[in-house]
Formats: C-alpha cells, structure tokens, sequence
C-alpha cells in the first residue's frame, strides 16, 4: 500500500516536471473515470460489507471443513465465488483448514474462485464489457477453478479413497 | 490520441447509476438505524464497510491517477506493439508480467484493461490480464505458498495460468470476428 503510494508520487512529480499540461489532462481523465465507476463501486463495498458480516471468515471454514470430498469442492467454489476477502484473512485461513486435514483440492477451489469468479464485482465488470461478456468470463473462470481443484487433488493423491 | 471519448448516456446506465446510490444511502440509514438501537450486526457491516472504503480511497485514486498518467504518456503505437493485434504469444507473456505485478483483485484489473484495450491492446490480451491479475499475483502468491505450501501454489499457476491464457485468447478470437466493443 505504501509503495503505491510511492509509485504514484513519483510518477505523478515525473510527469509534472515533464509536462505540466500533460498532468493536468491525467489528473482531468483520471477524475473523471473515477467518478464514472464510483456508483458501481459503491454498491460492491455495501455487498462486500453485507456479505463479509453474514458469512465471516469463522463461518466459511466450518462450511470448508464440513463437507465430503466432492460436496466440498462444490461448496468451496460457490462460497468462493460469492465471497469478496482479502488475502491476509483467506490465506491464513486456508492453512488453518490444511491443519484440520481438509483437502487441498476443497482449499483450490475456494482459493482459486476468490480470486478470479467475481459475483460481487459483477456490476462494476459489467459496466466495462456488458453483461454478456462478463457472465461468460465468469463461468470459464469457474470451470478452471474446478480444473485446478481436480489437477491438485491427483497430483496430492486426494482423488482415492 | 487526445480527448476523453464521450460515452453516450443511455437512461439505463443512468438507472444503474442511481440504483447504486439509493443502495449505499439505504445502506447507510440501516447502519445509522443500528448504531441507534444497538442492532450488533448492522454495526459491524458498518465498521466493515467504513474500514474497506478507507482503504480503497488511498488504493483506488492511486490507480486512477496511475492509469491517467498512461493514458496520456504511453504512444498508442507501443501499447499496439506489444499487446496489439499482431503481437501474437509475446502479447500473453506481457500480460502474465502485468497481471503479476498488479496490485489489488478485479476491480483494480477492470479500468487497466480498459485502458490497454483503448490503447490498442487486443481483446484476449485483455481478458487474459484480468483472469491473471486475480490468480498470479507476486505477493499474493508468496503468501499463499507461506500458507499453504509452495507445492500446493504452484499446481495452481502451472493449471491456471494456461488454461487463463487459452480461453483468454479464445474468447477474444470469438468476440473479435463478432465486432464486440468495449464500453465504459
């Protein structure tokens, strides 16, 4: 967070003493996009609020940890998809699940449709390639995140028994 | 390639707009409602939703600010070199290095792509960074294999990030020869 903070003023004092005009067009371009996507993106903090304090982290790992090999997969992939978390609480939370024997495969597909299956940030992607598209990239998402979640079953032996 | 291109205001989007606003303002009275009465859950989704907006108002105009800068600084010929029509596997490898080095999840992917697609960045290319920037993020990686052990991180990218690429460039293959056009 801080080195983009960084980042950001040095490339903003680079491009100032470069050209003061072209800054000021960034600066313009950048306000304005911004206050187009904010609506949207207003909407998925509210979601993302709502949905973190329905479903905590708690919740999530005893849904993860409950369930059959499969069911798991299934479970884990939809609460991935429908739940918004940052790293620093999926990840821990994940290798407390590893702790408790529960499958990798379960972990790849909840891991795997967190990062990439976005219901949540469904209005704001919609916004930029329409509703087509966006339904499309999400379901080819989720396809890969079962892929994973198979490959990483038989390569840790996790498929038998 | 000057001057921001007016998008065309249709009522819908407007709609969406203010269906957006009428959501948060609902959101908000709820959460005012349950600071006054005491409701618990209402008072956590409002500490929740204020601690992940305070953190997007530093991360968010950071990136805005950086993606204004591109726009105006980088010549839409180099963008078209590398990510463009003809830049053929060396458009995925660069979208691999970007996704990789990008900050944030989705929403941070969305407006970059935007603008790599404006800049004449072809549509595989494109979707192919937003599916990587979700699941080959350097730090994030690294944490993940701390976690979870680094055997385990990488199945998932030597998995993921072809399968990514390929229905990436696919999808973009399809959605090009039907003259799809990216909106804002």
């Amino acid at each position: 967070m801080i080195a983009l903070l960084v980042v950001t003023a040095i490339a903003l004092i680079a491009s100032l003493i470069a050209s003061r005009q072209k800054t000021l067009a960034a600066l313009k371009r950048a306000a304005v996009r911004f206050g187009h996507i904010l609506p949207a993106f207003l909407g998925m903090l509210v979601l993302f609020a709502v949905t973190i304090t329905l479903l905590p982290a708690e919740v999530v790992g005893l849904l993860l940890g409950r369930e059959s090999r499969s069911i798991g997969v299934l479970v884990a992939s939809a609460i991935g998809s429908l739940t918004l978390m940052p790293g620093f609480i999926a990840f821990p939370l994940c290798g407390a699940l590893l702790e408790q024997g529960v499958p990798r495969m379960v972990l790849a597909a909840f891991s795997t449709t967190l990062m990439s299956v976005g219901v949540l940030t469904y209005p704001l992607e919609r916004q930029y390639f329409g509703t087509g598209v966006t339904l499309v990239r999400n379901a080819v998402s989720l396809v890969i995140a079962l892929v994973v979640a198979v490959i990483m079953g038989l390569v840790f032996g996790e498929l038998s028994g | 390639m000057t001057g921001e291109q007016k998008t065309p205001k249709s009522p819908r989007s407007m709609l969406r707009k203010v269906f957006w606003v009428a959501l948060a303002a609902a959101f908000g009275i709820f959460v005012g409602i349950s600071f006054l009465t005491g409701f618990d859950t209402g008072r956590k989704m409002g500490t929740t939703f204020g601690k992940t907006t305070l953190t997007m108002m530093t991360l968010l105009p950071c990136a805005f600010v950086l993606i204004g800068l591109f726009d105006v600084w980088v010549k839409r010929e180099t963008v078209e070199k590398h990510l463009g029509a003809g830049s053929g596997l060396r458009g995925y490898f660069w979208s691999v290095l970007l996704a990789g080095t990008t900050v944030g999840g989705l929403y941070i992917a969305f407006p970059v792509a935007y603008s790599l697609h404006r800049k004449g960045a072809r549509l595989g290319v494109i979707f192919a960074f937003i599916g990587l920037s979700g699941i080959c993020r350097v730090p994030m990686s690294m944490f993940e294999a701390s976690f979870l052990g680094a055997g385990f991180t990488a199945v998932r990218l030597a998995v993921s990030i072809p399968l990514v690429v390929l229905t990436s460039a696919i999808m973009g293959r399809i959605l090009e020869r039907r003259g799809y056009e990216v909106t804002e």
